[in-house]
Order: C-alpha cells, then structure tokens, then sequence
C-alpha cells in the first residue's frame, strides 16, 4: 500500500513537471535545437563536420582523430585499477571500513535519491558526448563520485563489485572490437566505418556516442572498483 | 569585464592555497583545496574549455575532496609524545 501510493505521487510529479516544462517558451522542443549555433562557434569547423560529425572539435580530436590515444588513456587507468586490485583488494574475506557516526535514516535515504539524479546526470554527459562538452571521462568519474556517496552516507552499503568488473572487461574489449572493425571495413584501426548522420542528432557523428558510452562504462565502473578497494579491508579474523 | 572576474577569482585562489597550506585543522585544507578547485571552474569556464571544466568540477573537487575527507574520518588520532 505504502509502495503504491508512492508510486502514484512519483508518476503524478512526473507528469506535472513535464507538462509545466512542455509549454514553457523558453523551452525548445527536443531535437529542434541548432547545436552548431550553441557550442562555441570557433571550434566548429567545416573539415571536422564532413568527417568526424561531433558538434564540437574537441571530440573530434579526442575519438575521432585521436582515438588511438584514448585507447592508451583507458589503458592507463585500467592498469592503476589493477594495481590498486593487486596491493589492497587481493585477500578473500573483505568487510567494509566502518564509519565513525551511525548515518540515521534521512540521510540513507537522502543519499539513494541524490544518487539518481546524479546517474541520469553522468547519463546525460556521456550519451551526448559527441554533441555538448564532457563525454566518456567525466561522466564515468560522475558515476563514480555517486557510488562514493552511497559509500559514505550508508555504513551498510556495499557494491556489487563482481558485476563491475565484468561490465569494465567488456566495455574494454568491444572498444577494441570497434577498433578493429575500423581496420576491417575501412583502411586503419578505430577508423569510422558508420555513416556520420546531420550534426546534433543524438545519433549522428558514426561511431563517437558509441565509444564514448563504452568508456563511460568502463571508466564508471573501474573508479567504483577502485574506491571499493579503497573503502574495505581484510577481515581480522 | 572577464579580465576583472579572472583577476579577482586568481586572488582568491591564491589566498585560498595560503590558508590551505597554514590551517592546523586538515579538514579546513581540504575544504580550502576543493574551493581552488570550484573557482578553477569559473575560470575555466570563462576561458571556454567546458571539457576541461566539467573534468575538474567532477575529480578536482567531486571525487578528490570525497576521498581526502574519508580516508581523514578513517585515520586514527594519536597523541605524539
């Protein structure tokens, strides 16, 4: 009963706030905007729109003609993700680290609130990388920072640590499989091999969204992984 | 009108690295050290890097200040004799 009716006030709300944003003017309509008029105009230029076809030059340079070196970056966090796995997350019993005050029930709950809107923030970021500033990093480091605050706001809190990093060597090996697909379908690794679409769709830009989601995926989880590690330790049995 | 703001917000970071380094209390630097960083923001706001801005709104002064303060909560006082 409790659960029901929450639902209907969650639903209720819902619909209020997006009925009072579909008539506000000041409110375009989704997809009608011009994003080439929005993002700074100096670091839209022409060559990048015929061949990359992100809304800005940055993720151009970043997935599009540097995709290379994003790959090496992920590297790099991967490998610090694995030492810190190695030296402090090795041993089998692992408990939580306690807090030093007992968090009441306001701030649990509090807490699990201010976390979704933080998801569906990072969401937003890494999903319309190729379009707006920010993309896979940020975002993944957003995910993370709201894994941490459930970490401290709920001394009872832990995260499924083993579905993170299946989700991480996933996310990992079909950047790779993209690369590769690049080198088969077209001349060089990471190369795109998807039609560019109109600049500002959300998909458009081939094969940028796509990578970013990926390393949206494995940064988020890897930084979790890391701050799991950070966060418990051995047991003294 | 920009050059003024970022004049003034590099002030202020500098002060802000001062009382960071001098403040007895670690939790004031760390508090101190994550404001460098929000007004590291504006400034790189002001000067159009959104990417880079984002980046340190999200690890110089979400994930860094977030550790610091925990690993602070967690580490045992001792008196030195």
């Amino acid at each position: 009963m409790k659960n029901l009716l929450g639902l209907l006030i969650s639903v209720a709300l819902g619909i209020l706030i997006v009925l009072a944003l579909d008539v506000s003017e000041s409110f375009p309509d989704f997809g009608s905007v011009e994003v080439s008029e929005r993002v700074a105009e100096e670091y839209f230029d022409e060559d990048n729109v015929n061949e990359v076809g992100s809304g800005n030059i940055v993720t151009a340079v970043v997935v599009g003609y540097r995709g290379f070196d994003t790959l090496g970056e992920v590297t790099v966090l991967f490998i610090s993700a694995l030492g810190v796995a190695l030296i402090i997350g090795s041993s089998k019993n692992q408990k939580r680290l306690d807090l030093k005050f007992k968090p009441n029930f306001m701030l649990k709950t509090g807490s699990r609130i201010v976390f979704g809107i933080i998801l569906i923030t990072s969401l937003y970021i890494i999903t319309h990388g190729h379009l707006t500033p920010g993309g896979g990093f940020p975002g993944g480091a957003m995910i993370a920072s709201g894994m941490l605050l459930l970490y401290l706001a709920d001394d009872e809190f832990r995260s499924n640590i083993k579905g993170f990093k299946i989700l991480e060597g996933l996310a990992g090996s079909l950047f790779v499989v993209i690369g590769l697909l690049g080198l088969l379908l077209a001349t060089y690794f990471l190369q795109n091999f998807l039609p560019t679409g109109a600049v500002g769709d959300l998909l458009s830009a081939g094969i940028v969204p796509i990578i970013y989601i990926l390393i949206g995926l494995k940064v988020g989880s890897e930084i979790s992984g890391v701050i799991d590690n950070f966060l418990t330790e051995e047991e003294s049995a | 009108m920009f050059d003024i703001i970022s004049i003034v917000i590099g002030v202020i970071i500098l002060v802000l690295a001062f009382l960071a380094l001098n403040s007895k209390s670690l939790i004031k630097a760390v508090l101190f050290l994550s404001g460098i960083s929000m007004l590291a923001v504006v400034l790189f706001v002001i000067m159009r890097a959104p990417d880079v801005a984002i980046t340190e709104a999200v690890i110089g002064s979400g994930l860094v200040t977030a550790l610091f303060v925990f690993t602070l909560l967690s580490v045992k006082k001792e008196e030195v004799k």
